[in-house]
């Protein structure tokens, strides 16, 4: 498969702090990466970066035969305020704006049913009527990700989308993120659940101020960051320093 | 009482009073939502401020009015902007050239010994509607209702989440910046009937009254739309029928509005 997205040598921060220096990997056509790091390490930055919202500070990105309206995308802390006067319905099709081409952007049939199916994938198909303020705070992440799917023509970017959920729903929406995966959407998922996020994802990229992982998810679960993510950084080192050196894999 | 409007003066003021309500209650649902409310507010006091200093200083009010509004209402939409990236107080900047556009406006008004009462320029007149201002503000809002019809789609997506548009490759930049121009062209045309001090109420009103009843975006601009408009038409007919001056009898009107859609909205929940 062809790759869509080709990162050498990223470098970015915030505030001024420096948050990752040189990161590199890739985006195949078709798979699922997922994106892990500790609070801080820079994440949501390299998403705004991918999406060009942000000037990285060194690095480049390629794009390969993708265009920033082919993306649809859910982001962190960007989400509308809760009592917007809005229906699901008009959520959703908001997502296809980015689609219409030309100044004057009206909404075709087709589009309509778009939207529709956007929301049925998600599950509340019913709810298409319903006010975006009287949702549960469940509910709207489904309306915004539905969004984002109405905008994806072929990447999908979440970034947590799943923060603040309890565990049956965010298990639930794992399972909805696998559909549209397994039908050939390419995705890209922020999470600090790296146990899931292995469970999920084919590669993992591991963001870090002092050196980054990136390879696959069976890879990526030998690695001490993993152990160290997971919580069993102490057993892990007792155990087994042979997994130590693997640090040395690392990019 | 429909023989007030055989007069040509308020033949005028209600074709100008509908039109600016109307634009400035579609605009204003995004001000609101945006928390641009306090745009309007520091528009309307530049406004007064140009108006006293192009009278006083013998040319025509308008053309240095207008310009200045504009200019206003870009700087102050890319402060709020700036705020939002935790870099600079938006609404601190706001009052600061609110006050300091009054000041200058009262200096000039009585360093000019102005003929014009300064107080219809801060509080509005139905006479101060030329027949060739109506024509202007019956060319402007028609130009902003069918933008805003137009890029109904683009304005929404832009309101709901400018980040999430940003994302997919629109100029949201530019979008957020024709918005501001826009207001201030409605604030422009709107002040001297409603008075520069009191225009930015036409904004803020109908938004905040429509979002108490309705909860969906299209319902809510067309209740915006049809509440501005029957606070108007309300004010306008109070004003004549009591002798009121007609901005502040709008803006009574519209507050009393707004006090029954927050009423209902109370009953309903």
């Amino acid at each position: 498969m062809a790759n869509l997205i080709e990162v050498k040598k990223l470098s970015a921060g915030y505030d001024g702090v420096t948050a990752f220096t040189d990161v590199s990997f890739t985006v195949e056509e078709g798979s699922a990466l997922a994106v892990v790091g500790e609070n801080g390490s820079g994440k949501s930055t390299l998403i705004g970066c991918l999406l060009g919202l942000k000037k990285p500070d060194s690095g480049e990105i390629v794009m390969s035969g993708l265009e920033r309206s082919d993306i649809g995308v859910l982001l962190q802390n960007a989400a509308p305020r809760g009592d917007f006067p809005a229906t699901v319905r008009e959520a959703a099709l908001s997502g296809l704006i980015n689609r219409k081409k030309g100044p004057f952007r009206f909404y075709s049939r087709e589009d309509r049913a778009t939207a529709e199916n956007a929301l049925s994938q998600l599950g509340i198909a019913d709810l298409s009527d319903r006010h975006f303020s009287e949702l549960s705070g469940g509910q709207r992440q489904r309306v915004l990700i539905a969004r984002a799917v109405c905008a994806a023509k072929k990447l999908l970017v979440l970034d947590e989308p799943l923060a603040g959920l309890d565990p049956l729903i965010q298990s639930e929406f794992y399972e909805i993120i696998d559909r549209i995966n397994s039908e050939g959407m390419t995705v890209i998922m922020v999470s600090h659940d790296v146990a899931m996020a292995c469970a999920h994802a084919d590669t993992i990229l591991h963001v870090s101020g002092s050196g980054s992982f990136f390879g696959p998810a069976e890879d990526y679960k030998k690695t001490l960051m993993y152990a160290h993510m997971t919580g069993i950084s102490h057993h892990v080192i007792s155990q087994a320093p042979s997994l130590m050196r693997e640090r040395g894999k690392t990019e | 009482m429909l023989s007030m409007f055989s007069y040509p003066f308020m033949q005028r003021a209600l074709i100008v009073g509908l039109m600016v309500s109307v634009c400035a209650a579609l605009l204003g649902v995004t001000l609101v939502l945006k928390r641009f409310s306090m745009i309007g507010d520091g528009l309307s006091h530049v406004g007064f401020g140009a108006l006293s200093v192009g009278a006083a200083a013998g040319l025509a009010p308008m053309y240095i009015a207008a310009p200045a509004v504009l200019i206003s209402a870009v700087l102050l939409l890319r402060l709020s902007r700036l705020e939002e990236r935790g870099r600079v107080s938006g609404d601190a900047a706001t009052a600061v050239l609110s006050s300091t556009a009054l000041a200058i406006g009262v200096i000039a008004a009585s360093l000019g010994k102005l003929n014009v009462d300064v107080n219809s320029y801060m509080f509005g007149s139905v006479l101060a509607v030329s027949a060739s201002d109506a024509v202007i503000c019956v060319v402007i809002c028609s130009a902003v209702l069918i933008l805003y019809l137009l890029f109904y789609n683009t304005i929404f997506a832009v309101t709901f989440d400018e980040t999430f548009a940003a994302a997919g490759g629109m100029k949201t930049g530019l979008v957020s910046t024709a918005m501001a121009a826009v207001t201030a062209l409605t604030v422009v045309v709107g002040m001297r009937l409603m008075g520069t001090l009191l225009i930015s109420a036409l904004i803020v009103f109908p938004a905040i009254s429509a979002m108490k009843i309705c909860r969906s975006w299209r319902g809510t601009v067309i209740c915006s739309v049809s509440l501005a408009a029957a606070g108007f038409i309300a004010g306008l007919i109070s004003a004549f029928a009591f002798s009121l001056p007609t901005g502040p009898a709008v803006v009574a009107a519209d507050a009393v509005i707004y006090g029954v859609c927050s009423a209902a909205d109370r009953i309903r929940r």
